[in-house]
Order: C-alpha cells, then structure tokens, then sequence
C-alpha cells in the first residue's frame, strides 16, 4: 500500500501494525529528545483547500519529528485562490519533488483522484475529504480508545463506541464506523433522524434517536461537531433543541459507565454538542487525542515513506 | 555450511563475557544490559541472568529498537518497529553494554548510539557481541566478544538462539554465486 485514503482499504493486520507503531512512535514523543533522523531528505506537502489547525499541524510535527522537510500550502493567499486546478497544484508540487502529499479537499473522493492519477508519483495521505473520510483522525481515536481501555495492545472486541451527533456530514464518523468494525468494536450511531445518511441502515451499526438510552451502555463515547459550514438546510429546528436531546451535558455524563471515555475530534462548539463541563471532565480525553493524533501520523509517515522507494513502502 | 559455534561453546562464550564485563565495570551495579532485537535481546537476558547468578544480585536489563536510525531504510524493505524497553532508572549515567548477536559492518551499533541518546545520557557505552565476522566499514569495536570469525564477504553468518530457532548454534554458510 502506498497510499492512505480510507479506513474501509486497511486489512486487520495493517491497521494494528499501524496502532502498534503508533506506540513506539508515542515512546520516543514523551522522551528527552523528540526528534528521529529517519525521513531524512523526504519532502511532505501539506495541501490543505479547507481551513484546518490541529490536522495540518498534527501531520507538521509528526513530520518534523521524522526530519523530513514539510512544505506548507492552503488555498488561501495561494494561487489556488486564482482558479488554478488540483491537477496543476499537483504536478507543480511534483516538479518540486514531493515524497507525499497529504490532502485535505472539500471533495469528497479528491485523495482518490489524485492517487489513481499520474499527476504524483508521491504517497498521497488522506486528510480529510469532503463527507467522505478522515482516516488518520479514526486511526487516533481507536489509539485513543485502546490505550484506555485495553492497556496499549489488541484490537477492540467487546467494547462499544457511540458516535454522535451530526452523522451525515461526518468524515469522522464515516472512517471511525469502518475501523473500530475492522477492529471489532461495536458501533452505535446517535442522531436526529435528518442527520443520519440515508443506507445508513445498512452499514454495520446500530441507529438510536435517544442519546440517555445509549449512554449507559458505551465504553466510550465521540462527540462530532455540529458543522455549521456545511447546514446548507435545517437538520434540527433550533441549536437549543440539538444541544437538550443530543449535547453532552452534566446530567448526562452521570449516565456513562464509570470508566467509559468522552472524545471530541475538535473543534469544539462549547455549549452546543458538548458542555465546558463534560469537555473538562475527568473522563474527557480530547486533549490526549490530539497528543495521540502526533504520534499516529508519525506512524503511517513512517509505513507509507521508510522503505526503500520502489518497493512502495509495504505497510505489510 | 558449517558450525561455527555448538550449544555448549555458545554458553562458555556468553559465561565468559559476564565475567569479563564485571570485572571492567566492578560489579553489576552501574550496569545496564541492552540488547538490539531479535537476538541480541535474547542474548542480553541470558549475560543478565548469568550476572545475576555469578553476583546474586539482579543487573538492569531492557532492548533497544535501532531501526528508525538505520541509514539504510531507503534500501531495504520496510521493517517493523520492536519496542524498546528501558529498565527502571534509565540508562543516565549507567555503564550501557550493547548485545548484539553478530558484529559486521558496524551500522548497526552506530545507529545503536543514536538511538541510546534519544533514551539519555549514559556515562560509557561498551559492546559485547555473541560473533565478530570483520569486515567493518564504521570505526567501531567490540569490547566483549564470543568468538573472532573470520569470514569472506560472501559468507554469511547465522546465529540460531534456542528461544527462537529452537536451537543454539552459529552457522558460517557459503553463498552461491
């Protein structure tokens, strides 16, 4: 494999080979000295067409922690901004000589496209396309969850994870629903009627309306972001109305398992999906996915561009 | 092919360098054994337990992961990453001794000694390896040593550790062509 695009592309054994990576990656991340000479002389693109902080931030450092050179390139104040294609983004970033490109588009399908084309020789890494997928922030989660709750090692069997919230636009929850599957997780997806896609009922989850009934029954549970930029039409009558049937507010974080976890992939809409209070709890472990999210993106850097060119770096 | 060192002659070796290695660092105190996976790190837990049975006393043991300061990544498939594991108390101002199983070209222990700085500070770093083959392309030395064997290029030496070959033994075999 020499590309990450989606969580539904990785087999088992590669999605824990990247988790444990991930764990030696996070060794090195809390010691003395933070930096590892092994992408040396590799040259990472970030191309970011949407806004984002902590993705391209996350990919910079995980970057710089492997000496490999990051370029940075966001649609605003670039030529971008002037009408000029992906096409010709990525072929003047080939001319340049990029190792990987990592791509966040509003395209849902823009990390494919430009994979399957021969406008880059490099690894293309999904960062985030349109509705579609966000695999290295699903990558972290399940790092996230299984350093909780299974001590660093294993996959996910018997846990379940609910994800709520605004389903239909999630990338989030579109990759997180693939990988915790793959891992064996169970999945429960919580929502208004208007915010779950429709097919929905046939992917591999559970549907529920009524977030107090699922709560007490999670090991962990993710809060999505209400996506304001994209509610072209009305999902839910009021933001009142969503945060009292679907925030996470005190009263309901009395109805979670004891150790059961609270994970927001950020940013956060304080008082809408997620009180100050639940985000700030003791079982809150938002901050910790965005030290993880370091760590993880250091792993497939390290997978997809480590070995030696030609053989395509095999994450296998 | 041809044995180069039986069960018994890889067990004096190891005995032998336990030995050597208290008598340098004055006891099992300010050491720490570090082995570099795979069987270097096997190797590592047998000085220890040989130490601590010479001593009475348990000496400090952990494995080093070198690969992502390899300098040869780029020609090589991709490998996968060992944990490292660095015994309580670390390794600052210990007397580190690298294990490995075969010494050759040196690149490995070099990356060994980048590797041991991202861990922190030690007061020396000394080698001990189970097999010096030659052929070094690096300045670096072993400070304990198995056996010396000395071998053409197009030998190749394989050490087999009972924990994972099923067996003790180091082979020399000649490669066709």
């Amino acid at each position: 494999m020499r590309h990450l695009l989606s969580t539904a592309d990785l087999s088992y054994a590669q999605a824990n080979k990247i988790l444990d990576t991930a764990k030696e990656m996070a060794r090195i991340s809390e010691g003395p000295v933070k930096k590892l000479p092994t992408l040396r002389g590799r040259t990472i693109v970030n191309l970011f067409f949407e806004d984002s902080t902590r993705t391209r931030i996350s990919f910079e450092a995980a970057a710089k922690r492997l000496s490999a050179d990051v370029i940075n390139f966001s649609a605003k104040g670039s030529s971008a901004s002037k009408g000029e294609s992906l096409k010709d983004t990525a072929q003047t970033l080939q001319a340049m000589g990029a190792d990987a490109v990592i791509l966040r588009h509003s395209a849902s399908g823009a990390a494919q496209r430009l994979a399957s084309s021969h406008w880059t020789t490099g690894s293309v890494i999904n960062a985030g396309d349109g509705t579609h997928e966000h695999p290295t922030q699903a990558l972290l989660d399940a790092f996230t969850i299984r350093k909780h709750l299974r001590g660093g090692t294993g996959d996910l069997r018997g846990l379940t994870v609910a994800i709520v919230g605004d389903i239909l636009h999630s990338r989030v929850a579109r990759s997180n629903i693939h990988l915790l599957n793959l891992l064996g997780a169970q999945v429960i997806l919580v929502a208004p009627p208007t915010l779950i896609p429709l097919g929905a009922e046939k992917w591999p989850v559970q549907i529920s309306y009524d977030l107090d009934a699922v709560l007490p029954l999670v090991d962990a549970v993710m809060m999505l972001r209400v996506q304001q930029e994209r509610m072209n039409d009305f999902f839910f009558p009021t933001a009142r109305e969503y945060s009292h049937y679907y925030g996470l507010n005190s009263d309901r974080l009395k109805l979670m398992k004891p150790n059961s976890l609270i994970m927001h992939p950020g940013p956060m809409n304080r008082g809408l999906e997620i009180t100050a209070e639940s985000a700030d709890s003791a079982r809150s472990v938002i901050l910790e996915q965005v030290t993880n999210g370091v760590s993880v993106r250091m792993a497939v850097l390290y997978l997809l561009l480590a070995g030696a060119p030609n053989e395509g770096g095999d994450l296998i | 092919m041809s044995v180069a060192l039986s069960a018994v002659d890889i067990s004096r070796a190891l005995t032998r360098i336990a030995h050597e290695i208290l008598e340098r660092n004055g006891g099992p105190d300010s050491i720490v054994l570090m082995g570099i996976p795979t069987r270097g790190a096997f190797l590592a837990s047998r000085l220890a337990n040989s130490i601590a049975s010479i001593e009475g006393r348990e000496v400090r043991v952990g494995t080093l992961d070198i690969t992502l300061h390899r300098d040869d990544l780029r020609l090589r498939p991709l490998r996968a990453l060992v944990p490292t594991m660095t015994p309580l108390g670390g390794i600052e101002g210990r007397n580190v001794i690298l294990v490995d199983d075969v010494l050759f070209s040196g690149r490995t222990i070099r990356a060994a000694l980048d590797a041991l700085g991202e861990i922190g500070r030690p007061k020396s770093v000394q080698l001990a390896a189970l097999v010096d083959r030659g052929h070094r392309e690096l300045p670096i030395r072993a400070d304990y040593v198995g056996k010396n064997l000395p071998t053409s290029k197009a030998q190749s030496v394989k050490v087999h550790l009972s924990e994972i070959d099923g067996v003790d033994e180091v082979l020399v075999e000649t490669t066709e062509g």
